[in-house]
């Protein structure tokens, strides 16, 4: 009623501040990187920086929407891994003679199983009624060990030559100078933005995350709507892999490891909330870019070793938070 | 209990906590402007103003929880400046939330106890704080075992507790606010006695309340508020509700119900036999005809709630349902709202409606699907919508881009009137529709009510204050124990004929002993 305690304007200003803060967090890293290290402000290194953090930004894209819905995905990062192995090893059993319709079948083979994945992740959190946080360890578990038991402990290397020549491009290539994982993070970006901001479904994962009840006494398939939230990470994952794999050619036990806590940091540092309800993609995005400079101006500056870099991650998403924390008071928040 | 009044010096003799200039302000919105008036010991002062009317920022200034921006306090004749809650109950000045602010988890005890735990060394001494904690819920009148978890009360046994916590500290001035918003009449007697206990000990006692029959019965003197300035203090003797209803209202409230019409003896649109809804509602059979406004009355835990998310597809439960005559089955709530039917639900805020996200996207939700071409939302029709919805259900709202949790608690059940009627439904079932509501807007939401029975389209009311469903219904049907134990209809819908049928004295359910509950 009367009591609310900020001025439509402090509102205002709030929302602004907190959508804007992780690009004017970028900015104030390269800004930094410039300063640190001349060589950083360079076409080729920016390219070369957007490029690298493909995989977490296109990742992370699914990790909104299933935050935003209140749920989460420890899995990610095994996925991953898991999928890369088990679409090399279907190129290297090559069922499909021609180059390109070997490649092509592979890339829908992967994105079925990261769909499928994605489902089984979501079927056993709604039908099963477990909590998320459990359900994606245990998947964690599970995607990492078929991935070391597919690889039989060791890497899964794509065998035919010609074959990588032919799928190189899709990491390395260029659309006029333009590198083609920053292609496929703006397309993943802007169909994710449009599904979560325009569309009725979009709309309905913001409801659940809000108010699963409220949500539910709308008459809103709570379940279903959760579910779809990972069946859109596993594909995300999928394409994810889609640019991993040209560029080293291969799947190990690691691959993908520790991508879920860059996945959901990149998330929460782009502004969406943990507890659900609100989900910004293009601040996902920034969040991705942001691990990936942090990353790179240690490699240029020496400062700190690069070996620590999983520790600065991981600091980013607590300090993250604690941003958030401070910018989120609002009314009815008590 | 062991609370004893803070000490009052011996040479005064005024009123204990006097009120002067008071003002309130968020940014240029001023919430309360030159309020004046004082507390006596010993006496129960009501406080009451429509929603918004500023009732809950001045007991929020008083109990220390907000700073006044403009005017002065002052207990025992001496300046008094509050620095926080902790500060007022120092000065003995205690509130008792209008919400249940408990940990459901802990028993009454560590509830009760929770942040002033007595210890003994290093561990909890239990046996004293559950000794004491019996003997502060026993002196309002009520046995609970201390040790019971907190979720396993009813509602009015929590906010005893809640009660008795506040009652924990030595007090000289207890604020009520709103307390009984969410119980029956008979334990709204039960704690009104207890109020009277309290003034009985020459404690102060504020009341904020919107019932005003009951202000009548406990108060010594009113305060009215109207838009966050001070109308006047007056002798509750020398006032009837009607006088209080038109000083908050500042017009005429003699009409608060629509007129009268006669109960249509039209054909059924919902016909609902043995339905149980497990744990809840057993063996429950009503019809609803087109045009009618079917109340449904009984204590809180009677199973209303229950049985109708269970016929709407809410929860679980089963029996059989006829829509129209035809045979129908939903079994989750999209099918209901399929066949027509839409249910506001008496949880608002945690049910209703989505309060961290604006007007729009509340008002859309549940109809969503008349603002999309193909997956994608038309979000400029949705603002007309909205502009739309604003006219009709007089939402009274500063900005459009608000946050649903922004509303008062009146405008948010505008808002979700409006969101329910997107659905364009042939049956609504409202429950509790003006809980929390102030008197202007229940008028409105009456008016609403009846306008849809003159326009077809059937209503069930769930309503727990009788005098409404009264007003407002052409049947009632009374449950007891989640069963329908009666109906009354026309000249014997009273509050005593509904009140027998409700606690037990009476029932025309075969299955349904006449004597006590196990």
């Amino acid at each position: 009623m009367s009591t609310t305690t900020t001025t439509p304007a402090g509102r205002g200003f709030r929302f602004d501040l907190r959508s804007l803060a992780p690009f004017l967090a970028l900015a104030v890293l390269i800004v930094v990187g410039a300063l640190l290290n001349p060589n950083f402000l360079t076409a080729d290194n920016l390219l070369n920086v957007a490029t690298r953090s493909a995989f977490i930004a296109i990742i992370a894209v699914g990790a909104t929407f299933v935050i935003t819905a209140g749920g989460l995905d420890l899995s990610v990062g095994s996925m991953s891994g898991f999928v890369a192995g088990a679409m090399i090893l279907l190129m290297n059993a090559a069922p499909v003679v021609d180059g390109h319709g070997m490649i092509a079948l592979a890339m829908v083979a992967a994105v079925g199983l990261g769909a499928l994945c994605g489902l089984g992740n979501g079927l056993v959190t709604t039908v099963g009624r477990i909590e998320p946080f459990i359900v994606t360890l245990g998947t964690m578990g599970i995607f990492r060990g078929l991935l070391i038991w597919l690889a039989e402990g060791g890497s899964i290397a794509m065998k035919a030559p010609d074959l990588r020549a032919l799928y190189r491009p899709v990491y390395f290539g260029t659309v006029f100078g333009v590198p083609v994982p920053i292609l496929v993070i703006l397309a993943v970006g802007a169909l994710g933005a449009f599904v979560l901001y325009r569309t009725a479904f979009g709309r309905h994962v913001r409801a659940v995350g809000s108010s699963e009840e409220v949500a539910r006494y709308s008459g809103i398939s709570v379940d279903r709507v959760r579910t779809l939230t990972y069946v859109i990470q596993g594909v995300c994952v999928a394409v994810a892999v889609l640019v991993y794999v040209p560029r080293l050619g291969s799947a190990t036990s690691t691959t993908g490891l520790l991508w879920e806590l860059q996945a959901i940091t990149a998330v929460v540092v782009g502004g969406t909330a943990l507890r659900g309800g609100v989900g910004r993609i293009w601040g996902t995005i920034c969040g991705a870019l942001i691990l990936e400079v942090v990353g790179n101006v240690m490699t240029l500056s020496n400062l700190v070793s690069e070996y620590l870099i999983s520790a600065v991650q991981g600091a980013i998403i607590i300090i993250a938070m604690l941003v958030q924390r401070s910018l989120l008071r609002r009314p009815g928040g008590s | 209990m062991t609370a004893a009044p803070a000490p009052i010096p011996a040479s005064f003799e005024g009123p204990l906590l006097s009120v002067q200039g008071l003002g309130k302000s968020f940014g240029p919105v001023a919430v309360l402007q030159d309020i004046a008036f004082d507390v006596r010991p010993g006496e129960v002062h009501a406080v009451i103003g429509e929603n918004g009317a500023g009732k809950s920022t001045l007991m929020k200034i008083l109990a220390g929880h907000l700073a006044p921006s403009a005017g002065t306090l002052a207990m025992h004749g001496a300046p008094l400046r509050l620095a926080g809650p902790v500060d007022a109950e120092r000065h003995g000045i205690v509130l008792v939330h209008q919400e249940i602010l408990l940990a459901p988890h802990l028993t009454v005890a560590e509830n009760l106890f929770l942040g002033r735990e007595q210890r003994r060394g290093l561990a909890l001494d239990d046996r004293a704080m559950n000794a004491k904690a019996a003997e502060a819920v026993r002196a309002l009148g009520a046995e609970i075992d201390p040790t019971a978890v907190v979720a396993q009360l009813s509602i009015a046994r929590r906010q005893l507790v809640q009660i008795a916590r506040a009652l924990l500290v030595p007090h000289s001035l207890v604020i009520f606010d709103e307390p009984t918003a969410s119980l029956t009449p008979i334990e709204t007697d039960a704690l009104l006695a207890v109020i009277r206990d309290i003034r009985a000990k020459g404690v102060a006692v504020l009341y904020v309340s919107h019932r005003l029959p009951e202000v009548k019965t406990i108060a010594d003197r009113v305060t009215v508020l109207r838009d966050g300035r001070l109308i006047g203090t007056h002798e509750a003797a020398a006032l009837e509700p009607l006088d209080m209803a038109r000083m908050m209202v500042g017009r005429d409230m003699a009409n608060l119900y629509p007129p009268r019409t006669p109960a249509p003896a039209s054909e059924p649109v919902l016909e609902v036999k043995a339905m149980t809804v497990p744990g809840y509602a057993q063996d429950a059979s009503f019809t609803l005809r087109r045009g009618e406004i079917l109340g449904f009355a009984g204590l809180v835990g009677a199973g209303r709630t229950e049985l109708l998310e269970g016929v709407l597809g809410l929860r679980p439960g089963h029996g059989e349902i006829r829509r129209a005559g035809k045979p129908a089955r939903f079994a989750t709530v999209r099918d209901s709202m399929a066949a027509g039917i839409v249910y506001l639900s008496e949880d608002r805020k945690g049910k209703g409606l989505l309060l961290a996200q604006d007007l729009r996207i509340n008002l859309t939700l549940a109809a969503l699907k008349r603002f999309t071409r193909g997956p994608v939302i038309d979000t400029a029709k949705e603002w007309a919508e909205l502009d739309k919805a604003i006219a009709a259900f007089d939402v009274r709202t500063r900005r459009k881009d608000l946050l649903a949790g922004q509303l008062s608690g009146g405008n948010q059940q505008k808002l979700l009137l409006g969101k329910m009627m997107l659905l364009e439904p042939e049956i609504v079932v409202i429950d509790e529709p003006t809980r929390g509501i102030d008197i202007g807007t229940k008028q409105q939401i009456y008016s609403f009510i009846a306008e849809l029975a003159a326009q077809g389209k059937s209503v069930i009311v769930i309503s727990s204050e009788m005098q409404e469903l009264i007003g407002l219904c052409h049947r009632i049907l009374v449950m007891r124990s989640g069963r329908i134990v009666g109906e009354v209809a026309g000249d014997a819908m009273t509050e005593d004929e509904i009140v027998t049928y409700a606690t037990g004295v009476r029932t025309t359910n075969p299955a349904e002993r006449p004597a006590g509950e196990a």
